[in-house]
């Protein structure tokens, strides 16, 4: 197997090669064949062009294993190969324990593991993932589910490794999400199954209960063999019984569990009358007075269990409960006595050195040792630009890593860091924020004591009339006046909102944060990453203009640094001008400071206005500066401002119009003040400087000091997960939704931000279409009522009546919220 | 009407039958995955190495 050895070979390599030397310019946009980012078009292989090293080993490697079918099935499949992961990335699942803990299944022999993939996104994708045993030996097969963003790999231990198989999903670009958390707590599946079992259950018995008891009702009762009239009525009673002992028992056992906590939810008075159905047709059946009900029973049996899956229907490739846990790394490298060694997090003690390499995160609040520390802090505070810190300084777990390796001393454990003390402070908000009752449970409890009363008198009328009705009337009333249209009538029309919303890709947890959504006049944004783009920037150049020679000297420079700012630039310089890589003879990255390098002989210089100039600038502007100098001459400065989202500016002033309460809060530098205050206006509270903390209190601070505040919190990344927490309804902002995001109620794809007006009101306007429905459901219920209380309820009146009034107001709800959501430009 | 007999008893046979294979195809994870078989499906077999 010769492409196992060069796929060896080259996994160290990708981003250690030396520079390709220059070739002409070419003036089109050139894209890379593999993942089609824009490229210079200087690396070729095969007449494609490239990126990087990392998409063109790749290509050669699906080449030399005759995959090219890869590149047919979809334009540019690939994901941009980040470069260069350390070899030791993955050396912590060699780790038993942690093997232990993600393999699903092994018998010595044979594993079984199941990996979340969230790059997956095409037809390709799967295709690849499906032929990973063609790259290499020792994988039995490969099993994707596109839906859940998942892969089941089968290995042979002898052949090939856990760490092999992860190394290789990595170096294709797939690099799998492990975490903790995740692998802690599986989802079990059977749950999805079971409520397939119960639909086809109910199902099957309703639909031949329903044919059994047509010659009753096209017979007018009076059927002549007595024997056929006893052998259907039987048997309806036999399909009942799985309905009623399987089918409906989540009813009973949620009803039961409410009764418990002294509260009446929905599930009461369905249960309830799903009992008295059944028990009333028993008696009618085994005293042969009557056909019994069996046929309206299991018929709302089965379309209430139908309406429940279609409000359950989840998004299973997004996490909603992801803690601190789902973050960090799972193993982390240790060096004790001398040597490196690999352990799982939770191992980790106060006092133990780790060594943390380039593009790592810090996993627990640790002082520099050794090295200098380029930390990028904008997963925790929200801050932009990375901060230096010297050997003895304190770095905050959630930090990252941005170049070199740094030895650091553990301060505290995991758990206790300072990131992880947020969630933990909110478990038991956690649980309140659930308990919030949604507005049909009022609803389905007056309508049982209206119910409960209505009957009881009607009984006291029989009672006096003609004592022996007391019993049908009584029964009757309470099989036809079941709240199922109130539970259809919301189910359906919230399965059928979650749909619309997740068109338009805003992703809601369950259907109850439709309800919360609908509830909110308080809206509070996080601006980095959420009002703005976090990874693009208005990029303005002052001062003499750049040849496009000069700007290749500069693209070569600023390419060579992972600074957020270089490639800032260098993605600005790519699509600006026609610029090539030039060989670099001297190159010196200052942390903090700036870069000094030598290109073609020309000494080039790039960074703060201290760095470059030599000395230090008296004011300070409102924008980021990078200072740049050519052949000792300053040329220029580039000013880099925040770039707000497309829609950002109507979407503030419609929630103006409506008068919601806006409020932003930002972790950044108060440097984008003007700016938002031309969106906001000058009486928003705009607050800079906020610490995660800072923005979880400001939250609370809110709720407290109005009880009719509901606060909706929009943000993105770790900084903003306290709040997103405590907030009503909080909303997490991503630029691309297969990326991790914080535990929140809703995700939102990072293009939509300027629809969040549209999606409150369409929120707001699911209530009223549920209101109505209620209404018409009443309606119903009294023609059915007016029935059963003159003792007339002829099991074929409840056999039509029923299936009728569901299929009106599933239809009526589906058409209504499809309107609805047009009109408020809601997909 | 023995007839009549014969065919409710195979009427509820055949549904039978329908719910069993109903069952088995859950079981066998047919409903865990709705989507990607549509999408295995239009893959090509590689074409004999020349």
């Amino acid at each position: 197997m010769n492409t196992q050895a060069s796929f060896a070979a080259n996994m160290a390599t990708p981003g250690t090669l030396p520079l390709h030397r220059s070739k002409p310019l070419k003036a089109e946009v050139i894209h890379c064949f593999h993942c089609g980012e824009t490229c210079t078009g200087q690396i070729e292989f095969d007449n494609y062009a490239f990126c990087c090293d990392g998409c063109q080993f790749v290509y050669k490697l699906l080449k030399d294993n005759d995959l090219c079918n890869y590149y047919d099935l979809s334009n540019t499949p690939g994901i941009k190969v980040k470069g260069n992961y350390a070899a030791e990335k993955f050396a912590y699942l060699d780790n038993q324990e942690v093997q232990q803990k993600l393999v699903r299944f092994t018998d010595g022999k044979q594993s079984h593991v199941s990996l979340s993939l969230p790059q997956m996104h095409c037809a390709s994708c799967v295709w690849l993932l499906e032929n990973l045993h063609v790259l290499q030996q020792g994988i039995i097969y490969s099993k994707v589910n596109f839906n859940n963003k998942e892969i089941v790999v089968a290995f042979e231990l002898e052949l090939t490794s856990l760490r092999k198989v992860i190394e290789l999903l990595s170096y294709v670009g797939y690099e799998p999400y492990i975490s903790l958390n995740d692998s802690e707590k599986k989802r079990p599946k059977s749950i999805s199954r079971q409520q397939f079992y119960k639909i086809g259950v109910a199902g099957f018995c309703f639909s031949n209960i329903m044919m059994l008891s047509f010659p009753e009702y096209f017979s007018s009762g009076d059927i002549q063999q007595a024997f056929l009239k006893h052998l259907f009525t039987y048997l309806n009673l036999f399909l009942s019984l799985p309905v009623f002992f399987y089918s409906a028992s989540d009813f009973f056992i949620s009803a039961c569990k409410g009764l418990k906590q002294k509260w009446l939810n929905i599930d009461a008075p369905i249960a309830l009358s799903i009992l008295i159905t059944f028990s009333r047709s028993v008696y009618e059946v085994v005293s042969g007075t009557g056909a019994g009900y069996f046929d309206s029973m299991s018929g709302i049996v089965l379309f209430m269990l139908v309406g429940r899956w279609f409000q359950n229907k989840t998004y299973d490739a997004f996490s909603f409960d992801r803690d601190y846990k789902s973050y960090f790394p799972l193993g982390v490298t240790r060096i004790k006595e001398q040597r490196e060694e690999c352990i799982p997090i939770n191992a980790l003690e106060k006092g133990d050195r780790i060594l943390v390499r380039s593009n790592e995160m810090i996993p627990a609040d640790a002082i520099v040792i050794n090295g200098e520390g380029n930390i990028d802090y904008s997963f925790v505070s929200g801050e932009n630009l990375p901060v230096l810190k010297r050997p003895g300084e304190l770095i905050y777990a959630g930090a990252k890593q941005l170049s070199g390796r740094i030895e650091l001393e553990v301060v505290k454990p995991v758990s206790q860091s300072y990131i992880t003390q947020l969630w933990n402070n909110n478990d038991i908000f956690r649980e309140q924020k659930n308990k919030d009752k949604s507005f049909v449970h009022p609803w389905s409890r007056y309508f049982t004591a209206i119910l409960f009363s209505i009957t009881a008198i009607a009984s006291v009328y029989w009672y006096v009339v003609d004592a022996h009705k007391v019993f049908y009337a009584l029964t009757a009333a309470l099989i036809v006046a079941c709240p199922c249209s109130l539970l259809l009538s919301s189910s359906f029309t919230f399965g059928n909102m979650l749909r619309h919303f997740g068109k338009s890709k805003l992703y809601l947890k369950n259907a109850s944060v439709i309800e919360a959504l609908a509830r909110i006049n308080t809206v509070v944004f996080d601006k980095t990453g959420t009002l703005t783009f976090s990874a693009k920037a208005q990029i303005d150049f002052e001062g003499k203009p750049l040849s496009d020679e000069e700007c290749s000297l500069l693209y070569s420079v600023v390419s060579q640094s992972v600074h957020p700012l270089s490639r800032l630039l260098t993605d600005y310089l790519l699509h600006q001008h026609p610029v090539q890589a030039l060989t670099i003879s001297q190159f010196a990255e200052k942390a903090g400071q700036g870069m000094e390098a030598l290109v073609n002989e020309t000494p080039i210089r790039v960074g703060s206005f201290a760095f470059v100039k030599g000395f230090r600038k008296e004011r300070s502007t409102s924008a980021t500066e990078v200072w740049i100098a050519i052949d000792s001459s300053v040329r220029g400065c580039f000013f880099i401002r925040n770039q707000y989202r497309n829609g950002v500016n109507e979407m503030v002033q419609k929630l103006e119009e409506r008068s919601y309460d806006l409020h932003v809060l930002s972790g950044d530098n108060s440097a984008e003040k003007e700016a938002l205050q031309q969106f906001f206006g000058q009486q928003i509270p705009l607050l800079f400087h906020q610490t995660p903390q800072d923005k979880l209190e400001y939250i609370k601070h809110l709720q407290q000091t109005s009880a009719t505040k509901r606060v909706l919190m929009l943000g993105d990344g770790l900084n903003d997960a306290g709040s997103l927490q405590q907030s009503d309804v909080g909303i997490a902002v991503a630029e691309n939704t297969s990326q991790f995001t914080p535990a929140c109620d809703a995700i939102l794809d990072s293009s939509k931000v300027g629809m969040l007006d549209a999606f409150l009101q369409y929120a707001r306007s699911g209530k009223r279409v549920v209101s109505i429905s209620f209404t018409l459901s009443i309606l119903y219920n009294i023609v059915g009522l007016s029935f059963a209380l003159q003792a007339k309820l002829s099991p074929m009146v409840a056999a039509i009546l029923m299936p009728l009034s569901s299929i009106t107001i599933v239809t009526f709800v589906t058409i209504a919220t499809s309107i609805a959501a047009r009109r408020n430009g809601v997909q | 009407m023995s007839v009549l007999f014969v065919l409710i008893i195979v009427s509820v046979i055949v549904a039978g039958g329908f719910l069993v294979a109903f069952i088995w195809s859950v079981k066998k994870g047919q409903y865990d995955d709705a989507y990607t078989p549509s999408v295995r499906m239009l893959f090509d077999d590689k074409p004999p190495a020349e």
